[in-house]
């Protein structure tokens, strides 16, 4: 224990390695930060819901902070929502004595350089037999109205401006740039104070009807969204925690194992060892990655049956012969002969003299294991192989190269996941390096 | 030290120091000595005294930490110090001065017939030997020293320790140099092997008239072949003398104290040791290095003792003599 | 704490062979390490088994500590066969090994290197341990305790760490030590001290002890008896002065004789040296082993029946057909 503490304390002395704790400092504050504000099932349920959760997302946006750059000013989303903002004014008229009139006038401001990507309304409306009738008005800053509409709107209805075909013609081009576009400058939306007006018939004494006006932006949260509408920092959030406890846990869960079995071969020796040192060789004659994609088509690409295969891979390896060739040199060592002399049984020689012997040899590479299987996983859904209920990182990355992410330039897509794949690496490796040089001080330079 | 006989090599101030994580390492600290042609000098002292480094600060088989490396070495009126790396390399390794190093039989190449690397020895430092003369004299070094000719195709480990050991003898004495440096020959080998091969070591002295330079921890089989002797601790050289002289009647109390605690087969004596350790070569105190450990020290023995001749011709570094 | 006089250990017609296999099946023969040894130890005695590397004393050692299984023949101690009394056998016994820092775990500090025999055996209350862990370091002078009991091997210094070695074979209150070389890896100065604190120990706890050395010259200052081992077998037995003064077998002589005192006169003579190596415990030689290398060799006996022991003189063994 003191060795381990006296150990950190070194590593402290290497520059890299402090950089690298630091970053995978950050990555666990952000994993628990993650754990705990969004729980496991949530996540889960989440990620997997599609349009009921995340439909007031835009498809594909960008990041928010694009717009922090100069020169780019973009549309995030707007909503505007009848039944909560103030600045909406509600009316409803009585016609007669079945009709009533009502009209929800929703306005906004729009400054942005960007035409938004989508143009929705979101109704609920309260009746029993008979629909509301609606129309639109819209109305841009310097004074033009657009009247379009005419429809029966039902219950809980998500009505498309942008889809409405009738408004496409009229407008000579798709709703959400004609009804923005500077009749000055065809490029720009024109900016300034909008209003959608929506004038509703209500055939029933009791029935109502309030909007919900989103103006889908090019912009949406810390990493934008992807395909599925879905923001892409949930994916990026979860996916540090998962793959930092698949890495740990495949790192430690591999190390222990072959630990124990190199030992034991190692200590016994005679046909133990002989059938060890054989199944090992069959293993390192096939090929890892080829396997793991057959069970995953074959059998169940979950992430903790891949955990338990890449496991599995890993122990039986070339790492049990290293281990071994270890174990059989201390094996012969005078103090092991010692414990036997003063009657310590195998199990005790194993667990409390070899191993402890070869622990610090290990935790370098223990260490340098854990990117490793990171990246493995990463692989494995990239491959679509990864699990297909849990928001990964590499589960992002077989999204977006799906879906084209590099060709229609959504390059934010690839280049975040990545990005956190990378620093992954990069901390742990340097860590890792650095505890290289610790524990084998003929690395050192004198 | 010296009689009547020429001097071969002489040792003036050499210091070898080593660069380390925890400091500097005075390994060897301002060494003075002369070898005379022919003669056998056996350099004693316990482990930690710096007279292995001795052995490679003279070959100038330097690691890469070192600090401080100078002094003078002089044979045959140059100072080997002053030359190149690449002409002591040419001219004084195996052709002036041979290596017989520390652990050398386990240190054969098992992949190449034990004859051929004795051959390659002679074929490396010398131009103009074909590889038919080159095993010619390796045949008549094997008979030298005691290795049956046919074991001239045979590899490393089909030979026993003493076999090997001879070998590696015979590779520092086919190029027929006037001097040979020896560290800790034969403290790998049973008795009776070890008694063999000094058999061999003291014969080809006298056939060969090389001069030895032997290094060794082993106080009793030194006597075998000393003929000139010095005492080192910690990095310095504390006595030097007669073999005669020291074996008998040592001065230094490092010396009679180090004589004391050697036991003795054939007459019953009263064994001492010496009670604490050496000091550290990393700063080492100032003063006599021996006094903290000494019996008989005394207040001059705070400033560095100087290097008293006797009338018996031999040097000691201690104040009690000054 | 004593114990009484008596016999400690009786070795019967002791052989201990490991087979030797080629491509890990194929039997080729056995190396016969210890290959017909009987002798036994009282309380209190302490006996040196000397011999050069190979000769077999190692495992002689190791099969009377119970680390190597006896082929054939018997290792009795106290009366009782060494199966016989199980897993408490090794409490009775003390280990001191030739390399002082690979004996000691580097990853455990004193205090739990010397706790451990006691929790493996189950033996002593946490306080009695502690206490037991004090007095034992007190023996051998490695204080104060308090210093030295959170230090690490690689802290010590070779001579500490053999007395920690000692130490820990004290812990359990064995009846016999046996040291395999315990002083050949420690500088000259320090043999004696180790020597001397192992002779000490010796006495007041009226151990038995087998010391097993290369080095002749330090047996004079420690035990009462030798034995000389040769290829595997024991080929004289006597008291140390009866032994350095009258050397008995050939092989005895020319290990004496081989072995120099610190005289200046050794660089003037040539020493007599029997020529040759000892032989290979595979196959070993008909008859006597050493006859290939004895200058009293006669033929067509040693070379072909094996010698027993004589004893030409009372309480002096030889086995060599000289003194039939």
């Amino acid at each position: 224990m003191s060795g381990f503490l006296s150990g950190l304390r070194e590593l402290t002395k290497y520059r890299s390695a402090v950089l690298g704790l630091f970053i995978i400092g950050i990555f666990v504050v952000v994993a628990v930060y993650a754990v705990v504000k969004v729980p496991y099932s949530e996540a889960k349920r989440l990620w997997r819901s599609g349009e009921k959760v995340w439909r007031e997302n835009p498809v594909n946006a960008l990041p928010a902070w694009v717009n922090l750059f100069p020169g780019i000013n973009l549309p995030p989303n707007i909503v505007v929502d009848s039944r909560k903002d103030k600045n909406v004014q509600k009316k409803i008229i009585s016609q007669s004595a079945t009709l009533r009139k009502a009209e929800i006038v929703l306005p906004f401001e729009f400054d942005y350089d960007g035409f938004p990507k989508e143009l929705t309304v979101h109704f609920f409306t309260r009746y029993k037999r008979t629909k509301p009738f609606v129309l639109f008005h819209w109305q841009t800053p310097d004074g033009r109205v657009f009247d379009f509409g005419n429809v029966q709107i039902s219950q809980d209805q998500w009505y498309g401006i942008s889809l409405d075909k009738d408004l496409a013609a009229s407008l000579g081009g798709v709703p959400e740039r004609g009804l923005f576009v500077d009749p000055h400058n065809p490029d720009r939306p024109l900016k300034g104070e909008y209003k959608l007006t929506i004038e509703a018939y209500l055939f029933e004494p009791d029935a109502d009807i309030d909007a919900r006006l989103i103006v889908y932006g090019q912009v949406h949260g810390i990493a934008g969204t992807d395909h599925l509408r879905r923001d892409i920092s949930l994916g990026l959030l979860w996916g540090i925690p998962i793959a930092l406890i698949f890495g740990v846990l495949a790192a430690l869960g591999t190390m222990v194992s072959t630990l124990i079995i190199a030992a034991i071969g190692s200590w016994f020796g005679g046909w133990v060892d002989g059938l060890i040192q054989r199944l090992t060789e069959i293993r390192m004659v096939l090929p890892t990655l080829p396997i793991l994609i057959m069970i995953g088509v074959f059998y169940s690409s979950s992430i903790w049956v891949m955990l338990g295969a890449v496991i599995l891979l890993s122990i039986i390896s070339g790492a049990i012969k290293t281990y071994r060739a270890v174990f059989l040199q201390e094996k012969n060592a005078p103090y092991i002969e010692a414990a036997r002399s003063y009657g310590a049984g195998s199990l005790r020689i194993i667990f409390r003299y070899l191993v402890p012997r070869v622990i610090p040899w290990l935790v370098p590479g223990f260490v340098l294991a854990i990117p490793d299987m990171v990246f493995l996983e990463a692989a494995l859904a990239v491959l679509g192989l990864g699990d297909p209920v849990l928001p990964t990182l590499g589960k992002v990355l077989d999204d977006a190269f799906a879906n084209g992410a590099l060709y229609h330039g959504y390059y934010y897509w690839v280049v975040e996941p990545s990005v956190i794949l990378i620093a992954m690496g990069f901390s742990f490796s340097m860590v890792g390096f650095a505890l290289d040089r610790i524990f084998n001080p003929r690395l050192r330079e004198i | 030290m010296r009689t009547a006989t020429e001097t071969l090599l002489k040792v003036e101030d050499l210091k070898l120091y080593f660069r380390t994580t925890k400091g500097v390492v005075q390994a060897v600290d301002g060494v003075s000595f002369e070898v005379g042609k022919a003669r056998s000098v056996v350099v004693v002292g316990e482990s930690g005294c710096g007279k292995s480094s001795l052995a490679k600060a003279i070959l100038r088989l330097l690691p890469r930490n070192v600090h401080t490396y100078s002094g003078h070495i002089y044979m045959d009126g140059v100072d080997l110090m002053s030359l190149s790396d690449e002409e002591f390399r040419r001219n004084v390794r195996w052709v002036k001065i041979s290596y017989v190093a520390q652990g050398a039989m386990n240190s054969l190449n098992p992949v190449i017939k034990v004859g051929e690397q004795v051959a390659e020895a002679l074929l490396i430092h010398t131009d103009g030997v074909t590889r038919r003369e080159a095993l010619e004299r390796v045949q008549e070094v094997f008979r030298f020293v005691g290795v049956p000719l046919d074991f001239i195709d045979r590899y490393a480990f089909e030979l026993s320790g003493g076999m090997r050991q001879r070998v590696v003898i015979a590779m520092a004495l086919i190029t027929h140099p006037p001097l040979i440096i020896l560290d800790e020959p034969t403290s790998a080998l049973d008795v009776l092997t070890q008694a063999n091969i000094m058999n061999s070591l003291k014969r080809i002295k006298k056939e060969m008239k090389v001069a030895y330079f032997l290094i060794t921890h082993d106080i009793a089989t030194s006597s075998e072949l000393a003929e000139d002797a010095i005492v080192m601790y910690a990095g310095q050289i504390v006595e030097m003398g007669e073999a005669g002289h020291f074996y008998l009647t040592p001065k230094h109390p490092y010396s009679e104290m180090l004589m004391a605690s050697v036991p003795t087969l054939r007459e019953d004596k009263e064994l001492r040791f010496i009670p604490g350790q050496p000091p550290s070569l990393i700063n080492p105190p100032t003063g006599c290095r021996f006094a903290p450990r000494c019996p008989k020290r005394f207040s001059m023995c705070d400033s560095e003792p100087p290097m008293v001749e006797l009338a018996d011709g031999r040097k000691v570094k201690c104040h009690l003599y000054g | 704490m004593s114990v009484e006089n008596g016999t400690l250990l009786a070795v019967e017609d002791l052989h201990t062979w490991f087979e030797v296999r080629k491509w890990g099946f194929v039997h080729v023969g056995y190396v016969r390490a210890v290959d017909g040894v009987t002798f036994s130890l009282d309380q209190g005695e302490a006996v040196t088994v000397v011999g050069e590397s190979g000769c077999g004393k190692s495992t002689l050692a190791r099969t009377i500590l119970g680390l190597y299984p006896p082929t054939k023949g018997e290792v009795r101690f106290l009366g009782k066969p060494i199966k016989a009394w199980g897993r408490r056998y090794h409490s009775m016994l003390g280990y001191v090994q030739q390399d002082p820092y690979g004996a000691l775990p580097p990853f455990m500090n004193l205090r739990r290197i010397l706790l451990e025999p006691m929790v493996i055996n189950r033996i002593g209350t946490k306080r009695e341990r502690e206490e037991r862990i004090r007095q034992v370091l007190e023996e051998v002078k490695l204080t104060p305790v308090e210093d030295f009991l959170g230090k690490f091997p690689h802290m010590l210094s070779g001579g500490q760490q053999q007395r920690a070695v000692i130490a820990r074979s004290m812990v359990l209150n064995p009846k016999m030590i046996v040291a395999d070389e315990p002083v050949s890896m420690l500088d000259a100065s320090v043999r004696v001290e180790i020597l001397q604190l192992l002779q000490g120990i010796q006495k007041a706890h009226n151990l038995g002890v087998i010391y097993i050395t290369h080095d002749l010259s330090t047996v004079r200052y420690f035990s009462e008896r030798i034995f000389v081992m040769y290829a595997a077998k024991i080929v004289e037995k006597a008291p140390v002065k009866e032994l350095l003064g009258n050397p008995l077998h050939p092989y005895t002589k020319a290990l004496l004789a081989a072995i120099p005192d610190p005289d200046p006169e050794n660089a003037k003579v040539f020493k007599e040296v029997p020529p040759g190596e000892p032989p290979s415990l595979l196959r070993p030689p008909t008859g006597c082993r050493f006859h290939p290398r004895c200058p009293h060799k006669i033929e067509g006996l040693c070379d072909r029946e094996v010698p027993p022991e004589f004893e030409p003189m009372p309480g002096h063994f030889a086995s060599c057909w000289l003194y039939r």
